[in-house]
C-alpha cells in the first residue's frame, strides 16, 4: 500500500486562520496519523476519504491520484473507495444493525445481491454482531456500535480504511479490548488502514508507520522497524514528540 | 339529526369533496417543491440565499387577498405566465378549481418548506458523509439518508400545509372565485352559507372542518415527539 499526500489546506476560524500543510508518503500497510488535538490529523483524514477538499496538492493511493489540483483532478467520496469510520460512528439511527453494515452494498432501488447479503452475514458473524442484527444503533453499546461501524465501512470491500480516533468514545478498560479485537478483526479483513489517534500506546500498537502532526505540520515520519531497529521505542520516541508538541504549544 | 341529514345533501357533500380533491393535490405540490427548495437551501451556500429562503416565507405573512393578487398578475388572462397559457395551449386558470390548487400550493408552501428546512438542518452532516465514503451518489443520500432522518418533521409540515390548504379563503377567493360545485371549497362554503342565513349548513360545514384540523394537529403534535 503506497500513500503519498500532498496537500495545503486553510481555514478560517473563530481563532484566526489555521493553515494545514500535510506532507508524505508511506508505503505500509497500516499507519498512524499521530498528534495532539487540533494539529492536522483528522483534517488529512476527511481530505484522503474526500469529505475535505484541500486548496492546492495531490493525493495518491497505490498510484491512483484521486486529488491533484493542478490536473484538476477531485474524485467525489464516493469513487474514492476507502472505508471511513467516524469518531461517532455515525451510524444510521434508523437502520437496523444488518441494515447498516448492508447499506453500502445495497442499491438505491432494488434489493441486495445474494452473494452481498451473505457478505453482510459473514462480517457481522466476524465482528460478533450476529446477535444484533435486528437492533438498531440507539440499543447498542459503545463497543458495539464499533464493531458496526468498522463492519459497515469494510463491506463494500474498501481499498483503505480511515479511522478517525476509533477508540476515543469507549471507555479506558473497553478501550484496551477492543483494541485487541480491532487488531484480530482488520487482520482478517486485511485491508490497509490510516488511524488517526493521539494516544501513543494506540498508534504503536497498530501502525507501520506513525506520521506527527503538530500545528498543522508534519512534524515527522518514523517507521517502526527502523526505529526498533535502532534499539528504540516507538512509543517512547512519539511521547518525547506530545512532549515537544505541548512545549511550544 | 338534522345535520346528519344534512351531510348527504349534494351543497354539503360538493363543497366536501371538492376541498379534498383541491386541498390534497395543492399538499402533494407544496411538499414536493417544498422539501426541494429547504434542502437546497439547507446544502448549499450561494449569495442571495437569505432573499430566497424569505420569498419562500412570504406566503406564510401576506395577507391572502395580495397572496391572491399576486397570483392574479401572474396566472390571471393577462398575466405574465396565465396570458402565455391562455395564448399558447388555450388553457385558463383562473375561476378554475385548477387555479384553486395553485392558489391553496401557493399558501402551504411556506408550512412545508420551514418545516423540512429546520428538520433538514438537523440531520448531521456525518450521516450523509458516512453514505458518500459508502459510495452512494447525492440522490441517494438524500432520498436514504437525509429525508429518512427528517421524515417526521417533514410529515409534520405536510400535515400543517394540507390543514391550510384545506382551510385556504382570500386567495382562493380572488384567483377561483365562489362557484357552487366548480371552485367553492368549504371554508368559502361557509361563508356563503352564513350570508344566507343557513345555519345548519354552516354548522354541518364548521363541525366537519373543526374535527379534521384536531385531527390534523394531534397526530403532528405526535409526529414531532422525538424518537431516537
Amino acid at each position: 500500500m503506497q500513500f503519498e499526500v500532498d496537500i495545503v489546506k486553510r481555514l478560517r476560524g473563530g481563532s484566526g486562520e489555521f493553515v494545514l500543510r500535510s506532507r508524505f508518503s508511506a508505503t505500509d500497510r497500516a499507519l498512524a496519523l499521530f498528534g495532539p488535538s487540533g494539529s492536522g490529523k483528522t483534517l488529512t483524514l476527511l481530505a484522503l476519504a474526500g469529505l475535505l477538499t484541500p486548496d492546492a496538492g495531490r493525493i495518491a493511493i497505490n498510484g491512483d491520484v484521486l486529488f491533484d489540483s493542478e490536473a484538476g483532478i477531485n474524485l467525489p467520496a464516493r469513487r474514492r473507495g476507502v472505508g471511513y469510520v467516524f469518531q461517532d460512528y455515525a451510524l444510521f439511527p434508523h437502520r437496523t444493525v444488518w441494515q447498516n453494515v448492508a447499506f453500502g452494498l445495497t442499491p438505491l432501488f432494488g434489493r441486495i445481491s445474494r452473494e452481498d447479503a451473505e457478505r453482510v452475514d459473514e462480517l457481522l458473524d466476524l465482528f460478533g454482531l450476529s446477535g444484533l442484527a435486528g437492533q438498531r444503533p440507539a440499543t447498542l453499546s459503545g463497543g458495539q456500535k464499533q464493531r458496526t461501524a468498522l463492519a459497515r465501512a469494510v463491506a463494500p470491500r474498501p481499498r483503505a480504511l480511515l479511522l478517525d480516533e476509533p477508540f476515543s468514545a469507549l471507555d479506558q478498560p473497553l478501550r484496551l479490548r477492543m483494541r485487541e479485537e480491532l487488531s484480530r478483526m482488520l487482520d482478517a479483513v486485511s485491508i490497509p488502514m490510516v488511524l488517526v489517534t493521539h494516544d501513543a500506546d494506540e498508534a504503536e500498537a497498530f501502525a507501520r508507520t506513525v506520521v506527527v502532526y503538530n500545528h498543522g505540520a508534519v512534524a515527522g515520519v518514523h517507521r517502526a522497524d527502523e526505529v526498533t531497529g535502532q534499539g528504540r521505542d516507538l512509543a517512547d520516541v512519539l511521547r518525547r514528540q506530545v512532549a515537544d508538541a505541548y512545549a511550544d504549544a | 339529526m338534522d345535520i346528519l341529514h344534512r351531510l348527504l345533501e349534494a351543497r354539503f357533500m360538493e363543497p366536501l369533496l371538492l376541498t379534498l380533491k383541491v386541498a390534497g393535490l395543492a399538499t402533494a405540490v407544496a411538499a414536493a417543491l417544498g422539501i426541494a427548495a429547504a434542502y437546497v437551501l439547507s446544502r448549499s451556500k450561494f449569495p442571495g440565499r437569505d432573499l430566497v429562503d424569505a420569498l419562500c416565507t412570504l406566503p406564510l405573512v401576506m395577507p391572502p387577498t395580495v397572496l391572491g393578487y399576486y397570483l392574479l398578475v401572474v396566472i390571471g388572462r393577462r398575466g405574465m405566465v396565465g396570458g402565455w397559457l391562455k395564448e399558447t395551449f388555450d388553457i385558463t386558470l383562473v375561476f378554475t378549481w385548477q387555479g384553486a390548487v395553485i392558489a391553496a400550493a401557493v399558501a402551504a408552501f411556506p408550512l412545508v418548506f420551514k418545516s423540512a428546512r429546520a428538520a433538514l438542518e438537523g440531520v448531521g452532516r456525518h450521516y450523509e458523509d458516512a453514505a458518500r465514503t459508502l459510495g452512494q451518489g447525492e440522490l441517494a443520500v438524500f432520498l436514504r439518508v437525509s429525508l429518512p432522518l427528517a421524515m417526521r418533521g417533514v410529515l409534520a409540515g405536510t400535515m400543517l400545509a394540507f390543514a391550510r390548504a384545506m382551510g385556504e379563503f382570500g386567495a382562493t377567493l380572488m384567483v377561483a372565485g365562489n362557484l357552487p360545485g366548480r371552485t367553492q371549497t368549504l371554508s368559502l362554503a361557509v361563508y356563503s352559507a352564513v350570508q344566507a342565513g343557513d345555519d345548519d349548513l354552516a354548522n354541518a360545514l364548521v363541525l366537519v372542518i373543526s374535527l379534521v384540523c384536531i385531527a390534523i394537529l394531534m397526530t403532528t403534535s405526535r409526529l414531532l415527539r422525538p424518537r431516537f
